[in-house]
């Protein structure tokens, strides 16, 4: 959801770059001792002040997940979901992007399997950020560690990265600062519902596009090369494929898999 | 298929919110087992572009007129801006402006 925010072009390139000594692209054989020597040894602190702290320092991005919060709620409304339902969805999903295409499945039937494959692939990025964050995580006992990535989000992870990585060694700003976002992302949900209930003809104030426009723009915030570009048309291609001659709810899945299948056989030239 | 009267939509969000929270703790559950390979980093990083563009072309051949050049106008903004929420919003105000002056279906 916060991908909006914090750009994820700033939080794919610390990903590339915490690649590049962590190890976690490295081949087995290239076992160098410095990039051994880079690995933290002590665990991060995590107290109730640094999450209050980074609860606070994350607070003036959280606006902007406010007004996306806002958007989706005007867009379940929309979509006709019951203002319950909308609100259990934020509260226990928290990923606008994946919430936003859920929408786009929901009707009085909603196809299951279809919706929890989207849903996994569009937040499948988050295995790697949480992967990324593993060399300082393995350092606390597994409660703390899988209690701290509880609210792993696209802001939190990449602000947290980026405080790991220049000997802060905390993780305030993903638990405090993850909290701030689920806040606002609440917040914003329920301000969609309310603003949307005096709205009797969404479609006039172009508010049926909210969905694809926000969609568009996930695409293209983040890193912009060849190689993505070559994913987006195998994907389009494929999903349009799908979406014309193919059972429905299909196009979304077949055209993830395609633009998955180029990344894999095309792979980002590793950083020296 | 599975209906959203009753209980089932609820039921629907909480299985998307175990899916969501699985990514969440997965990428470093998975990492103590085994480092991700390239191949899977790529596959994963080519699929969360990807899924979304499967997403938006079903939206914008059932949109009309209007819509797609929200579409549009949302796309070129980004690709100048690189900030989406003018770009939503410069969409948004798009659709509702050519369907005032009578461009939508």
């Amino acid at each position: 959801m916060a991908s909006a925010t914090l750009s994820p072009c700033s939080a794919r390139a610390a990903l590339v770059k915490y690649a590049s000594f962590s190890g976690l692209s490295r081949p087995a054989s290239n076992r160098c001792p410095r990039a051994a020597a880079m690995e933290p040894q002590h665990a991060p602190s995590l107290t109730f002040a640094d999450c209050r702290a980074g609860f606070w320092r994350m607070m003036p991005i959280s606006t902007f997940v406010f007004v996306f919060g806002l958007a989706l709620g005007l867009a379940a409304r929309e979509t006709g979901l019951a203002e319950v339902e909308i609100i259990v969805m934020s509260a226990v999903v928290f990923a606008g992007t994946a919430q936003f295409a859920a929408l786009d499945l929901w009707g009085a039937q909603v196809p299951l399997l279809p919706l929890l494959a989207t849903t996994l692939a569009i937040n499948g990025r988050m295995l790697l950020m949480g992967a990324t964050l593993y060399p300082w995580l393995r350092l606390l006992p597994p409660g703390r560690r899988y209690g701290a990535v509880a609210l792993l989000s696209d802001a939190n992870w990449a602000m947290n990265l980026n405080d790991l990585q220049h000997d802060r060694n905390n993780l305030g700003i993903l638990v405090g600062g993850g909290f701030a976002l689920w806040t606002t992302w609440q917040a914003g949900t329920v301000a969609g519902l309310l603003l949307g209930a005096g709205i009797p003809e969404p479609a006039t104030f172009g508010l049926d596009m909210v969905m694809g426009c926000f969609m568009l723009t996930m695409v293209l915030v983040g890193k912009r090369n060849l190689r993505r570009a070559v994913t987006w048309v195998a994907a389009g291609v494929t999903a349009y494929a799908a979406w014309r001659w193919l059972p429905p709810n299909t196009h979304v899945i077949l055209g993830a898999l395609a633009g998955g299948i180029v990344g894999a056989l095309w792979l980002e030239r590793a950083p020296s | 298929m599975m209906a959203t009267d009753g209980s089932g939509a609820l039921i629907i969000c909480l299985l998307m919110g175990l899916v969501t929270l699985g990514t969440r703790l997965g990428g470093v559950f998975i990492t103590s087992l085994v480092p991700l390979r390239p191949r899977v980093r790529g596959f994963i990083d080519g699929m969360s572009g990807a899924v979304l563009i499967a997403v938006v072309v079903p939206v914008a051949l059932e949109a009309d007129l209007a819509g797609r050049l929200a579409l549009a106008a949302t796309a070129v903004l980004m690709l100048l801006l690189g900030r989406p929420m003018p770009a939503i919003a410069a969409g948004i105000a798009t659709a509702a402006l050519l369907r005032a002056a009578g461009l939508g279906s």
